[in-house]
Formats: structure tokens, C-alpha cells, sequence
């Protein structure tokens, strides 16, 4: 096999993992629009948001310290431990179902039936409400996120692969803490489709996503379902800040994988849980093998717009998404 | 004429009784005391006051815009009531959001259909069931086992009640495909499965071939023969309504203006001018 068509392979497993992240991230947007109609704009400051938090506790750093020590003259900053990443992790995820109970509580409860337009505006001000509280808990220095996952490209895949190709082909350079990502990123996935499709809060939160009335109807409580979606949404935001804060630090830019979302959502419609899938699939192979490939010839960055460009296309060409059901506007 | 003079029947005397067809009436279920609701200007309902007794089937009847569905929709915690008390199984009901509602019990319909469209009918009846399901969802994520085991259980009920409907052929099919006539039966499904006590059924032969609506006259009056099930229900069709229900209520323009058993009512003076005079010209 000729080394171009292997390094093409090469990219397009790089692709895929990297789809399998922006499908993450998209379905935390899914998973609330679904339920509530509600367009989450915060969803990527959720991700930093959840980041902060989990290196905060991990570092035994006190909430607040900044504006205590302000207020009160005092000098605190550590409770002086340090707390064990697993530990952490399910305190953080405590911390964003509280963020969710509170965001139903007094925000949208009070804005049931508002236009989608108001609803998104909340979700505006409520990410830079979040974004705010993240530095005020936590500082706003850059953080670095020490799980202990593997760095680096994975050397048995590169000897195990090297011989694949003639004298011009090295190996597969497959980055380890990307494989770990995609691995977390399906199975969190295949959770969550397992959980909605077999359990009674799955079923119930379908319901909500279908009909408004007829599930106050068999007693299911709106309210709860949407803390439930939101809590859901800040397990995937969390799970996409830890990958994506392991790889590249914690800092605000991490709330900028949202925007990674957005095409990933146009090509596989809001409401599609699948579409959500293969939308991120097709963004990320697309984005690495556009890139490969024309990238050279147009002066690269190309990863930068390709997934937008690639989701106008489709917009033009079908609007509802790759499968949402055909949108006929009734005259 | 004044509400006296309206046709009172078992209203007062609250003795159990058996129907001539051999069914057992009992006490008052769901009394409903100065009903009134208002949406803005506009009064809905106006001072309404009835029962409805354990085991019977009690129909509302009246043109349209008479407040029929307000008063389901008072009834099953859709709508709240500015004025008046609802009093459910000799209690008097606090203010109480539908979903509450329906968790004491009382399944309802719709006018205009509200189901699942994009799930299979038998999910759709599954819904009904999820008050049973009793299980945590951290349980059920765990442990997979436990939630199978719930599933099987509420599933076997649910096909009790798809074969008692008759709708086994369309068991795996998602509801937005189904004609209209199967819709109001699959929503019928679904309020079962919930094995309501009272069961508020809202025109649910509404746009109904004669064979669809004799079908579904079979099915409540099965359904309330043996489940023993409490009926309200909203219907057009005075045929169907005679020949169902046990007492009927009469609105017109949010005011009660009869109550009473089929007969008494088709014979009240005020209600052959205000309804049935419209319903034939
Ligand atoms: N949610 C609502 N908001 C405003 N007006 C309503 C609402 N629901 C019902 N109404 C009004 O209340 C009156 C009674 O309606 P409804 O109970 O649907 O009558 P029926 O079922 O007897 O045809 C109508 O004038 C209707 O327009
Ligand atoms: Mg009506």
C-alpha cells in the first residue's frame, strides 16, 4: 500500500476521533432543545465551567477565596489536601446538577412559555453569568487539568503499523490521550442512548421531547425532566472540559468547542440524537481530510471554517438536517 | 327557569345503587363545587357545581364554546379555577399541577389528540405505565436487571390492554402514521394503562365513522363494566350519549342548565331550546 493512501487512513482515524468529540458536545445541545425547545448558548461555558470546578477541587482550592480574603482581609487560598481525581470528578458532577436544579429553578421555570428567542437570550446572559461565577470560585489564571491519562503518540500502534507501508511510511501516529477521549466520549454516548431508550426517565424525557400536554397527562413533572436534561447536558459539558482541558489546558478558550457544535447540529438536525452522531463523524473526517488533502494547496487552516462552509451546504440543500423529517410549510 | 326546576336525580339521595344493566353506582367520587373560571374577560365557566359517582359514566354535554373542556381541563389540573372547590375521594383538593393530578389517578384525553407521534404505539401505552415503575433511574442505570424485570411486568399490562382494544396489528408502528380514528384509540390505550379511577374522556368519538364511534362506544362501555372504571366524557352525538352514560350535565355558555339521568334531560324544556334546537338545524 502506497504511504499517501495510509497517511490517509491516518487521518481519517484522526478524524473520526475527533467527530466523536464534537458529537459529544452537540448531543448536550440535543439533549435540552429536545426537551425544552431551549437553544443552550451556555453549553460551552459549561465545559469550562465544569473544567474549573474539577481542577478547583482537585487542587483542594477554597471557593471564593479571592473575594473572602477581599472582604474579610484574610489570606486563604488552600484547604491544604489535595483530592483524588475520581473523587473529584463525581463532586463536580454534583456541582452541575445543583447548576442544573438552579438554572430550572430560577430561571426558566419563570419563563415557561416564553418565545424560543427570549429563552436563548437567557441562555446568553446565563453563559456569561456562568463565566463570570467560574472565575470568581476559581480564579482566572490558566489551569492545567493532571489526570494521569496517557500523553502522547501511542507507540504499539505506530511499530505494529509501521510495516503496512513501504520505506516512506512510519507508522500510525495515533495520539493516546485522544484515544482515551474517544473511548470515554463513546461510551458516555452509547449511555445516554441506552438510558433514554430503556429506563423510566428515558422514556419519560422522550415523552417531554414529544409532547408538552399529553406527558402532564401520565404525571410526568416538566420540571423535573428539564433538571434532569440539564444535568445530563453538565455531565457531557464535563466530560468534554476534562478531555479537551487534559489536552490543552483550562482556560476560557475551552468554552470555544460549543462553537465546534454548531455546524456538527446544522448537518444533523437539533432534535436527532443519531444525527448528532454522524453530524460530528462526517465534521470531523471531513475538516482532516479537507485539510489533508486541498489544505496545502489553499495555505492550510482550513479546519477553522471547512465545518461551517460544509454546514451552509447543507442548509442550502436540506434544511431539516441529514435526519430530521422533511419541513413542509403548510399555505 | 331557575336551578331548581332542574331534573335532580341521585344528587342527593348518595345511596349506592344498581344500574339496570347490573352495575354498581356508589358515592360521590369527584364533586365539583361554584366552579367558575376566567380567561380574562371572558368567563369559561360560570358557577358550575355537579358530582360524579363511583362507577358511573357521566357525560357533559352542550354546543360549542359552552366550557366543556374547561371543566376537564379544571377537573385533570389543567386549568385552575378562580373561583369554586374540586373535591376528590371525599377530600377537598388543594391547587394541584395536572401531573399531580394524574398521579391520584384520573387519565384523561384530548380534543385535538395529544400523543407521542414520534413513538410506537406500544411505547405511547407505555407511558401510562411509568407511575408504576417504581425503580430509581440510578437503580436502573446500575443495574440493568432490575429495570428488565419492571419493564416485563408493566409490559404484560399493557398488552392486556392492547388486545382488550384491539390494536395488536399496529402494536410496533410509530403513532404519526395512524389514522385518525386509531389515534383516539391508542390515546385510550395510554389513559388505561395508567388504571385510572376516573377516567375524562374528551369527545373521543369526535370525527368518527358510525362504525369507528360504535367500536368505540363498545370500548368505554366495556372499560367501565369491567374495570369498574369512573367515566366522564365530552360527546356531540346525542345517540351515543343516551345510550352510554348514567346522568348527563348540560352546559351552555359556561352555565349548568340540566343535570340529570339521559331521559330527564332530553325532556328538559331549557335544554331541548338551548342545545338540542341548535344541534338540528
Ligand atoms: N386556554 C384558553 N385561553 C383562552 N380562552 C379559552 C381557553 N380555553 C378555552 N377558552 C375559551 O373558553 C370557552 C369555552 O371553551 P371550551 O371549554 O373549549 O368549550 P367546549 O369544549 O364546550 O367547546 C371558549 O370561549 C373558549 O374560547
Ligand atoms: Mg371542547
Amino acid at each position: 500500500m502506497s504511504a499517501d493512501f495510509l497517511y490517509g487512513i491516518e487521518v481519517i482515524l484522526n478524524g473520526l476521533m475527533a467527530g466523536v468529540m464534537y458529537a459529544l458536545v452537540a448531543l448536550g445541545f440535543v439533549l435540552i432543545f429536545k426537551a425544552s425547545g431551549i437553544f443552550n448558548f451556555a453549553q460551552g461555558v459549561m465545559a469550562l465551567f465544569a473544567a474549573l470546578t474539577l481542577v478547583g477541587i482537585m487542587e483542594g482550592q477554597i471557593p471564593f477565596s479571592h473575594l473572602i480574603n477581599e472582604i474579610f482581609g484574610t489570606k486563604i487560598h488552600n484547604f491544604g489536601w489535595e483530592v483524588p481525581a475520581l473523587l473529584a470528578i463525581a463532586l463536580t458532577l454534583l456541582v452541575m446538577v445543583a447548576f442544573a436544579w438552579a438554572v430550572q429553578q430560577f430561571l426558566f421555570k419563570h419563563l415557561v412559555g416564553q418565545e424560543p428567542i427570549i429563552l436563548f437570550m437567557a441562555t446568553i446572559g446565563l453563559a456569561y453569568f456562568l463565566e463570570g461565577m467560574g472565575d470568581l470560585m476559581w480564579g482566572s489564571n490558566i489551569k492545567t487539568l493532571d489526570l494521569g491519562l496517557p500523553q502522547g503518540g501511542s507507540r504499539v500502534i505506530e511499530e505494529l503499523s509501521a510495516n503496512l507501508g513501504g520505506d516512506d511510511f512510519y507508522g500510525f501516529f495515533i495520539d493516546k490521550l485522544d484515544m482515551v477521549a474517544s473511548v470515554v466520549a463513546i461510551i458516555l454516548v452509547l449511555a445516554l442512548i441506552a438510558f433514554s431508550q430503556y429506563t423510566k426517565h428515558g422514556r419519560a424525557m422522550r415523552a417531554v421531547a414529544d409532547d408538552h400536554q399529553a406527558a402532564l397527562s401520565v404525571g410526568i413533572s416538566l420540571n423535573f425532566i428539564w433538571v434532569l436534561v440539564w444535568s445530563l447536558a453538565g455531565l457531557v459539558a464535563l466530560v468534554a472540559g476534562v478531555m479537551w482541558g487534559a489536552k490543552s489546558g483550562v482556560q476560557f478558550s475551552l468554552s470555544l468547542i460549543a462553537l465546534k457544535a454548531l455546524p456538527v447540529l446544522m448537518l444533523g438536525g437539533f432534535t436527532s440524537i443519531p444525527g448528532a452522531i454522524v453530524g460530528g463523524l462526517i465534521i470531523g473526517v471531513g475538516e482532516k481530510l479537507f485539510e489533508y488533502t486541498v489544505g496545502p494547496m489553499i495555505g492550510g487552516a482550513t479546519e477553522n471554517w471547512f465545518a461551517y462552509v460544509l454546514a451552509l451546504l447543507f442548509l442550502v440543500f436540506r434544511p431539516q438536517g441529514l435526519f430530521g423529517e422533511k419541513i413542509i410549510e403548510r399555505v | 327557569m331557575n336551578e331548581t326546576a332542574t331534573p335532580q336525580m341521585q344528587d342527593q339521595t348518595l345511596e349506592d345503587y344498581t344500574t339496570a344493566d347490573g352495575r354498581k353506582i356508589g358515592g360521590v367520587m369527584m364533586d365539583l363545587k361554584s366552579i367558575t373560571l376566567r380567561f380574562g374577560g371572558l368567563i369559561a365557566i360560570n358557577d358550575i357545581s355537579f358530582n360524579i359517582r363511583q362507577g358511573e359514566i357521566r357525560a357533559i354535554i352542550g354546543p360549542n364554546g359552552a366550557g366543556k373542556s374547561s371543566m376537564l381541563n379544571v377537573i385533570s389540573g389543567f386549568y385552575q379555577p378562580q373561583e369554586g372547590e374540586v373535591w376528590f375521594m371525599g377530600k377537598k383538593r388543594p391547587t394541584m399541577r395536572p401531573y399531580k393530578v394524574a398521579r391520584q389517578g384520573i387519565a384523561r384525553t384530548f380534543q385535538n389528540i395529544a400523543l407521542f407521534e414520534g413513538m410506537t404505539v406500544l411505547d405511547n401505552i407505555m407511558t401510562g405505565r411509568l407511575n408504576f415503575m417504581k425503580t430509581g433511574w440510578v437503580a436502573q442505570s446500575i443495574w440493568l436487571g432490575s429495570a428488565k424485570k419492571e419493564e416485563t411486568i408493566n409490559r404484560q399490562k399493557v398488552e392486556e390492554i392492547i388486545d382488550f382494544l384491539e390494536i395488536q396489528t399496529i402494536r410496533k408502528t410509530p403513532v404519526g402514521r395512524l389514522p385518525y380514528g386509531l389515534k383516539k384509540r391508542v390515546e385510550l390505550a395510554r389513559a388505561l394503562a395508567a388504571e385510572p379511577n376516573l377516567l375524562l374522556l374528551d369527545e373521543p368519538m369526535a370525527g368518527m365513522n358510525v362504525e369507528e364511534k360504535e367500536d368505540m362506544s363498545r370500548f368505554i362501555l366495556d372499560v367501565n363494566d369491567e374495570f369498574g372504571t369512573t367515566i366522564a366524557l365530552i360527546e356531540h352525538d346525542m345517540g351515543v350519549v343516551m345510550d352510554l352514560s348514567d346522568r348527563v350535565v348540560v352546559m351552555d355558555y359556561g352555565k349548568k342548565i340540566g343535570d340529570g339521568t339521559p331521559d330527564e334531560v332530553r325532556n328538559n324544556q331549557e335544554v331541548i331550546e338551548a342545545y338540542l334546537g341548535v344541534s338540528h338545524d
